[in-house]
């Protein structure tokens, strides 16, 4: 097995090697989570604690329910109205619950690095559900994962990520998956949505649909957040949609056998046009939801695997 | 009492050279330059043919008093200063509350006396509470002994409270310090926007919001026709309008701290929050272009910026960390970086260091020359080692330098004649 992360913080730090062994033990759970009975006893025994400094209702889910699927004892915490109320630093919320000696700890947190931070601080495996505009890598993995059962293939793709690309840790952690998977990736959104220097990663960057869709294989699109609609970095919702919403016009630049994909929740009829996000013989949008739970477990499974094969190394004090 | 420093190299940043030779020290002033033998009754001190150099004169060093003084206080940033070759701190007044009135700075210039071994003086808030509405009262503030007047980073936004402001200090012959970053492209901001920027997901600003107050200011220093200075220019960008305005005649300098000469933006890396300083570090290609302005007298003036923050105010994630480096102890190993690698001479770096910012302050420091002030430091700029930064003379440890391999270190530091740093007896090499 070639996965040796100690904690999953981003797509940055992975081998495509690892990638590989995410995605490949991702499909098995695909095939359980389909069955009856969803369970298998991975994490038996072990304790999982969710602690979301940000409010997410999709995700935290996803993982709540991996984690029981994998037999783990699944704890919630919502961080926004807790302790950090009260002025308690991310460090030291960090340090009590590591006095409760979990075993694996799902982070999102509104500020980039921040749960690179917590993870120097505690014993657990820490898997990141989100940092700022940082990383996003369960999301970036489900999407690869929904690209190849739908392909056949992580390789030798053009996918074109569409949209608010500098609030984007989703679009950060796919743009260095598909790209450490060797695929083409463009980048399509209006240049006040563009992060700066962006080009240099080796990805085409265009400010037009129809351009940047030419013969893709996938599209992704990305949610633009409400904040964001109104004058400051775009003019206004309408024409938003009317340049960068995908409807079937644009859609047909790409590829006839392109998938579309977003990773929710969606605005209709600001990002993407409704009948297009419910169309089954392109949209994948539920799939990705189900590849969210059995990826999710992949993750933690490994993850735990090491801990075991790391705290059993520590207790026969073998040397590494 | 006399000293005689034998056997040392003289670096003089005036005359451009570097000499082997001797130096009588007396009364606290340097008697004698190239002396043949020690005087009666003379300590002799035997310089082992290490660098004898004016101390460093650094323009822009916080102290946390008042406000916040568990940071640091006058007497720890002294001990870091004595430590670090830094001779004389020019402190800055973004204090809280703000150094903006004259019986203020009565009070700070009471509590520094006798607190530091090494010389303080101190500059104020060019408007009341660095609000950018009021000017200070700039008159009175000479008067009790400001040396320059600055709002440090609240960049003041309005044009006509800046014209007014700049235009009566104009009229007393105040320096006005300015700190080029516009506002408005800054906010939020905790790196310089770029791949890297990108990559980690923080919010960043682009260097052309240094360059853009930059032209606002030297356009209001050619209207008002003010002593102006920029206390840190670091990007590539920056230097062809500060050349510019150079060439016309206006009466401009500009400064860098050793950080933005030493660091760049990668070095960031995996969210390390000791290397966020304000503004943030730049690009490797800005880098080498601001060493390359120090290097031909472009940029006048290498300062520390010195900003203590304790512990709690870095162990954050990157976004919520305090912008800031202590470095008043790492000056002059971090500087010595920038001679080794060939970019600048030692004679250059105390011209930048010690020289350029006491003329820009009309102080009689900073030079090595018969009647100058006694205030020097004798180094090995060879001596290597890695530096622990809980060794640190400063109340707060934030240096970007921690585990770093360094080369240059303080032997002896001498302030007005007297040894404030280094061993007691004999041989100081």
């Amino acid at each position: 097995m070639s996965f040796r992360a100690r904690h999953l913080l981003g797509i940055e730090h992975l081998a495509p090697d690892e990638i590989r062994t995410i995605l490949d033990l991702a499909d098995q759970y695909v095939d359980l989570n389909r069955r009856t009975v969803k369970r298998t006893d991975a994490l038996a025994g072990m304790t999982q604690i969710n602690m979301f400094f940000e409010n997410s209702t999709r995700t935290q889910s996803s993982f709540e329910l991996a984690g029981k699927r994998l037999g783990a004892d699944v704890m919630n915490m919502t961080m926004a109205q807790s302790s950090v109320k009260k002025g308690e630093t991310l460090i030291d919320t960090a340090l009590t619950l590591n006095a409760m000696h979990p075993d694996l700890l799902v982070v999102r947190h509104g500020a980039s690095g921040a749960v690179n931070l917590l993870a120097s601080k505690v014993n657990c495996a820490v898997l990141n559900a989100g940092d700022g505009r940082h990383e996003h890598p369960t999301q970036a993995l489900l999407d690869a994962l929904t690209i190849r059962r739908a392909k056949g293939r992580i390789q030798r793709l053009t996918v074109a990520i569409c949209g608010d690309i500098a609030h984007s840790r989703v679009a950060r952690s796919n743009l260095i998956l598909l790209g450490k998977m060797e695929n083409r990736v463009r980048l399509i959104g209006p240049p006040t949505l563009m992060p700066a220097g962006v080009a240099e990663f080796g990805c085409e960057v265009y400010d037009d649909m129809a351009a940047g869709l030419k013969d893709a294989d996938v599209v992704m699109m990305l949610r633009l957040q409400k904040e964001r609609m109104d004058g400051g970095f775009i003019p206004s919702e309408r024409e938003y949609f009317h340049r960068f919403g995908l409807d079937a016009e644009k859609l047909a630049h790409a590829k006839p056998d392109a998938i579309v994909m977003h990773p929710g929740p969606m605005n209709r009829g600001v990002e993407i046009d409704g009948t297009i996000a419910d169309d089954i013989n392109r949209s994948v949008i539920q799939e990705q939801v189900e590849m969210g739970v059995a990826v999710r477990m992949a993750c933690m499974d490994l993850l735990a695997r090491n801990l075991r094969a790391e705290r059993g190394r520590a207790a026969t004090g073998v040397m590494v | 009492m006399t000293i005689y420093l034998e056997n040392a190299r003289l670096i003089d940043p005036e005359a451009g050279t570097e000499t082997l030779g001797n130096i009588i020290l007396d009364a606290g002033l340097i008697a004698v330059v190239g002396a043949l033998s020690a005087p009666k009754g003379a300590r002799i001190i035997d310089c082992g043919g290490k660098c004898l150099a004016p101390g460093i004169v650094d323009i822009g060093v916080k102290v946390g008093e008042p406000g916040e003084r568990h940071k640091e206080s006058f007497r720890s940033a002294g001990l870091a200063a004595a430590a670090g070759g830094v001779t004389t701190m020019i402190v800055r007044p973004d204090t809280d509350p703000a150094l903006d009135t004259p019986e203020m700075l009565e009070f700070v210039t009471r509590r520094a006396a006798g607190a530091s071994p090494v010389r303080i003086r101190h500059m104020a808030a060019l408007t009341k509470g660095r609000a950018g509405r009021e000017m200070t009262e700039i008159g009175f503030l000479l008067d009790a002994g400001a040396v320059a007047f600055t709002d440090c980073d609240h960049v003041v936004t309005d044009t006509k409270v800046l014209s007014r402001a700049l235009t009566y200090a104009r009229s007393l012959g105040a320096l006005v310090i300015g700190h080029p970053q516009d506002p408005g492209l800054s906010v939020g901001a905790a790196v310089t926007t770029g791949k890297f920027a990108s990559l980690r997901g923080l919010p960043g600003v682009s260097p052309m919001a240094e360059r853009m107050c930059l032209d606002r200011d030297l356009a209001l220093v050619e209207m008002t026709g003010v002593r102006w200075h920029a206390d840190q220019i670091t990007c590539a960008r920056s230097l062809p309008p500060l050349e510019r305005a150079k060439a016309n005649g206006l009466d401009v300098t500009a400064g860098v701290s050793i950080h933005h000469l030493t660091l760049n933006d990668l070095d960031v890396g995996d969210y390390r929050t000791f290397f966020k300083v304000k503004p943030p570090l730049r690009d490797e290609q800005d880098r080498l272009a601001v060493v390359e302005a120090v290097a031909s007298g472009l940029i006048d003036i290498i300062s520390s910026m010195h900003t203590p923050q304790d512990e709690e105010s870095k162990r954050l994630p990157f976004e919520d960390a305090a912008s800031g480096a202590v470095a008043l102890q790492t000056l002059l190993p971090a500087a010595m970086r920038l001679y080794h690698a060939g970019h600048i001479g030692l004679p250059q770096l105390f011209r930048a260091m010690a020289l350029n910012p006491a003329k820009r302050l009309g102080l009689p420091q900073g030079r090595l020359a018969e009647g100058a002030p006694a205030d020097l430091v004798l180094f090995d700029p060879d001596a290597p080692f890695v530096l622990d930064r809980f060794t640190l003379m400063s109340k707060s440890k934030n240096t970007p330098f921690d585990g770093q391999r360094m080369e240059g270190r303080v032997l002896a530091t001498f302030v007005g004649g007297q040894q404030v740093f280094g061993p007691d007896q004999g041989e100081a090499a």
